[in-house]
């Protein structure tokens, strides 16, 4: 055990942990932010998608002893102020979620998506999120709303 | 059978404190979310006018929604019913989970019936209960009944401003007797019904808020990972817990058991502090273990060469008309082939985990993703001989199902571990758990046999072969006996195929010791497969059009409905360029008919996949947008169970541990959708996997129509297929 000290959706969490477990299950079972999810453990599904210092990155590959303090850490419960993103706003009006358990992930690489690529084509769509898995078979919606996002946001 | 449970009976007049309390009792606010997903709280006491409605004195509506919901819309689509005919909106209610108790009666999300089976009955109980609010109403103002309507909540007299809240009603009409027969509304007044309402559960699914299984939190509890028999049915002969024991969180290490529904399994499990730490013990276990000769039996290979061998001989005759073998001995045009689909996984992607507590009084409590409450009550009771009294069960959301949460073997092991350790367990699932493990959806074969005449199909003949879950599972098939669960649905009289010759269907069970169960849509993905595929095959063979030839051998208007819509909507007839195709079929299961058209194109040695569209006659509906996510839903799993996955076992070792190695479609495969709903006011059909049989066969046939290159063989390599063929 050792502690740490990381930034997660602006705040600082000070925990003493194992230093090779992965982020997902420290934002998880420490500190209590279960919008993330776990679906492999190998980065092969997307479900645990964070950012980490505005890039889209997959938590169960983050030990914790990899993650300066200084880094900034977002999650899906930090993507929201007091009114919804507009990814979220755009996931709501197409009824994307089926089970939802993706979605965490799924929007979390849509958001990252849009801030390098505030209007992206379906093939930069494919590109960006072709490693969040959707078992339930969302994806004709998610890349309509993906393109719904950019339009709200563009108007906003 | 069902109805007579659901139809509210004489009851007293009971005071329940609100069952919303469960979740706070423990003292853990996020309990209960899942469970309230609309953030309401009755302030009044709330008054049970039937097991599904709550109402309390502060006007509080509460329904319970008696099938959990893994995505298919039943936390939305169920209250509806109820909603409907209680003249409340969505928006005003609270829904609540079953919790597996018998009043509620079957609760099993699963076979597609939970808007099919409850469609009347929750009618009904929405309508009694309006039915008493307008005569406690009545009464009070001194007038008939019929002088008083319900909306929104609220009773009015007629042609007056006066008006009462159902909270202030709701004590009086608890004391009315039950109406066992409340008339319902005419569908043109529908306001939930049949329209397209958004989803009231999604806000909580894009901000992290939704509580699936996986996030309970109970108070002292601990983490299990289990290492299972890598060979699934292995027993442990003995295990070295010693490095495990040094990482630190690790607090034991003990022998623990697997209740499948068939036989018992066997692993060891690393208690933790926390899952990672139990995890990593778990990957220092050294354990050995007894095989013996399970690396022969759990080989995918030897099980298909005995299906094909069956091929070879005659099945049990489910049914037989007209003595099709010695008509089809006597043809001039016929045909022979067998059709294989592979065993598949599951994979949602919320791994199988469950929360218990065995107390030392011998109550149980139970947080679970499961698709049946009701089940899981009553199996773990069994399983841990209690009293089903003894025992709550918390039905979380479901991060995905598909079949396997109806499958409790990680419920009882958390069970197992927690009456061990004597504290509160939460067991989960690696994925290379739930990969290796099983059950998987078996690999069928279909063996098939049709001959022609003068431009038609007239003789069918559909042997299906493979292992039985009946069988297997639940052990309800002798060996001398086709397996009617699977044949059924091959019957003509379900098919609608009319053939003028004759038809057969029969069937050989070939055992195999690899663990098989429910996957969506069960069976109707095999055997849909040969099917379609081979009705297409006696098509050309007649020197017909696919189309034209199925329209031939149908006389039941909603399938030719069907058919046609689908021919008009994919412009089927018009000419495609050179290297493209389009494939048709159509298959019926769970009470509903979806077509599927694809099509495709060549691309180097393979092709890709353009477009799909599907039309489903699913009778009446709840929610139209609900019909076509879930359609949706059933191709993107019919694609991957088409050209991905296929589950194999090599002597005693599961070929695939992870998203890595067993794939399913991604975003960037997605063709093209559209979907197509036939609107007839018909009994209502499910709409859960009825969209996914038709999907594959719809391929094959498309590649046929591109390529010339017929497959029969799934899974299909869809970039190289000059391997096959
Ligand atoms: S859990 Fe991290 S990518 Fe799957
Ligand atoms: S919505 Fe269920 S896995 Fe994506």
């Amino acid at each position: 055990m050792a502690k740490y000290i990381i930034t997660v959706n602006r705040k600082e969490y000070t925990i003493d942990v194992d230093p090779d477990i992965p982020l997902v299950w420290v934002l998880r079972d420490y500190l209590g932010l279960k919008g993330t999810k776990f679906g492999c453990g190998i980065a092969s599904c997307g479900a645990c998608t964070v950012h980490f210092n505005g890039n889209p990155a997959r938590s169960c590959q983050l030990p914790i002893s990899s993650i300066p303090r200084n880094a900034k850490i977002v999650t899906i419960e930090g993507i929201s102020g007091v009114t919804l993103h507009p990814v979220q706003e755009a996931w709501i009006e197409i009824q994307v979620p089926q089970c939802g358990y993706c979605q965490s992930g799924q929007i979390m690489s849509a958001v990252a998506l849009l801030k390098k690529n505030p209007n992206p084509t379906d093939e930069h769509i494919n590109a960006a999120l072709n490693g969040n898995i959707c078992r339930c078979g969302t994806y004709d919606r998610i890349r309509k709303a993906i393109h719904k996002a950019a339009q709200i946001e563009s108007s906003n | 059978m069902v109805k007579d449970k659901f139809i509210p009976g004489r009851r007293s007049f009971i005071k329940t404190t609100c069952l919303v309390g469960m979740g706070l009792a423990i003292g853990i606010d996020s309990l209960a979310r899942p469970f309230n997903i609309f953030h309401k709280n009755a302030a009044g006491v709330d008054v049970e006018l039937s097991p599904f409605i709550l109402i309390a004195t502060d006007g509080t509506v509460t329904i319970v929604n008696p099938r959990p919901d893994m995505g298919q819309g039943t936390l939305q689509s169920i209250p509806s019913l109820i909603a409907e005919e209680l003249e409340v909106e969505l928006s005003q209610v609270k829904i609540i989970q079953s919790d597996g108790k018998s009043k509620y009666g079957s609760q099993t999300s699963g076979g597609s019936t939970s808007v099919r089976q409850l469609w009347t009955p929750l009618r009904k109980a929405g309508a009694a209960v309006k039915e008493m609010l307008i005569k406690a109403a009545a009464n009070r103002w001194g007038v008939a009944d019929d002088k008083c309507y319900a909306e929104n909540a609220r009773i009015f007299m007629k042609g007056t401003d006066k008006s009462l809240g159902y909270g202030q009603l709701a004590e009086d009409a608890s004391k009315l007797e039950v109406p066992l027969n409340p008339s319902l509304k005419d569908p043109k007044d529908f306001k939930i019904i049949g329209k397209n309402l958004k989803k009231l559960d999604i806000p909580e699914r894009v901000t992290g808020k939704a509580v699936y299984g996986l996030d309970i939190d109970v108070p002292g509890m601990v983490y299990a990972s289990i290492l299972h028999s890598p060979m699934i049915f292995g027993k442990v002969v003995s295990f070295d817990a010693a490095a495990a024991m040094k990482i630190s969180g690790v607090q034991s290490v003990m022998k623990c058991e697997r209740k499948m529904i068939h036989r018992m399994a066997e692993g060891v499990a690393v208690i933790a502090s926390s899952w990672w730490a139990a995890d990593k013990g778990r990957r220092a276990l050294n354990v050995k273990w007894d095989n013996g000769g399970l690396d022969k039996t759990l080989h995918t290979e030897t099980y298909f060469k005995a299906c094909y061998d069956a091929a070879r001989k005659s099945g049990i005759n489910f049914e037989e008309h007209h003595d099709f073998q010695t008509k089809f001995n006597g043809a001039k045009l016929k045909l022979e082939v067998n059709y294989e689909t592979p065993f598949l996984s599951h994979v949602p992607v919320e791994p199988e985990n469950a929360t218990v507590v065995v107390n030392d009084d011998g109550s149980v409590e139970i947080w679970a993703p499961v698709q049946g409450p009701a089940e899981t009550l009553n199996e773990v009771a069994d399983y841990l001989n209690v009293s089903p009294e003894k025992i709550k069960v918390n039905a979380t959301l479901l991060g995905g199902s598909y079949g396997r949460k109806a499958y409790i073997d990680y419920v009882k092991e958390a069970c197992f571990i927690s009456k061990a350790v004597k504290k509160p367990v939460k067991v989960i699932w690696s994925r290379e758990d739930d990969i290796g493990q099983g059950p998987y959806r078996p690999g069928m074969l279909s063996h098939m046999q049709g001959f022609v005449k003068d431009g038609r199909i007239t003789g069918f003949h559909h042997h299906a072969i493979g292992e039985s879950i009946l069988g297997q599972v639940f052990k309800g098939l002798s060996d001398d006996e086709a397996d009617g669960t699977i044949c059924e649905e091959l019957s003509t009289r379900n098919s609608k195929y009319q053939f003028a010759g004759a038809e057969k269907i029969s069937w050989t069970n070939v055992k195999t010791e690899i663990p098989i169960m429910w996957w969506r849509s069960v069976n109707a993905a095999n055997f849909a497969w040969g099917q379609e595929c081979f009705i297409d095959e006696l098509a050309h063979l007649a020197g017909k059009d696919p189309v034209d030839a199925r329209m031939d051998l149908l006389n039941d208007e909603r399938y030719k409905k069907v058919l046609q819509v689908l021919v008009e909507k994919s412009h089927y007839r018009e000419k495609l360029t050179a290297g493209r195709g389009k494939g048709i079929s159509l298959f019926s299961s769970f009470g509903s008919i979806c077509g599927c058209c694809m099509t495709v194109s060549k691309v180097n040695t393979g092709i890709k996949i353009e477009k799909v569209v599907a039309v489903m006659d699913c009778g009446q509906f709840v929610s139209p947008d609900m019909v076509k996510a879930q359609t949706e839903g059933n191709i993107v799993m019919g694609i991957s169970a088409a050209i991905k996955g296929g589950i194999i076992w090599k002597n005693g070792v599961c070929q695939h541990s992870n998203f890595n190695n067993y794939h399913v479609l991604r975003l960037s495969e997605m063709p093209e959708l559209e979907i197509h709903i036939i609107e007839n006011g018909e009994a209502p059909g499910g709409v859960g996997e009825a969209g996914l049989p038709p999907v594959a066969p719809a391929l094959g046939n498309a590649i046929f129509a591109a390529t010339g290159v017929r497959l029969r063989n799934l899974p299909i390599d869809i970039n190289n297929l000059s391997m096959v063929g």
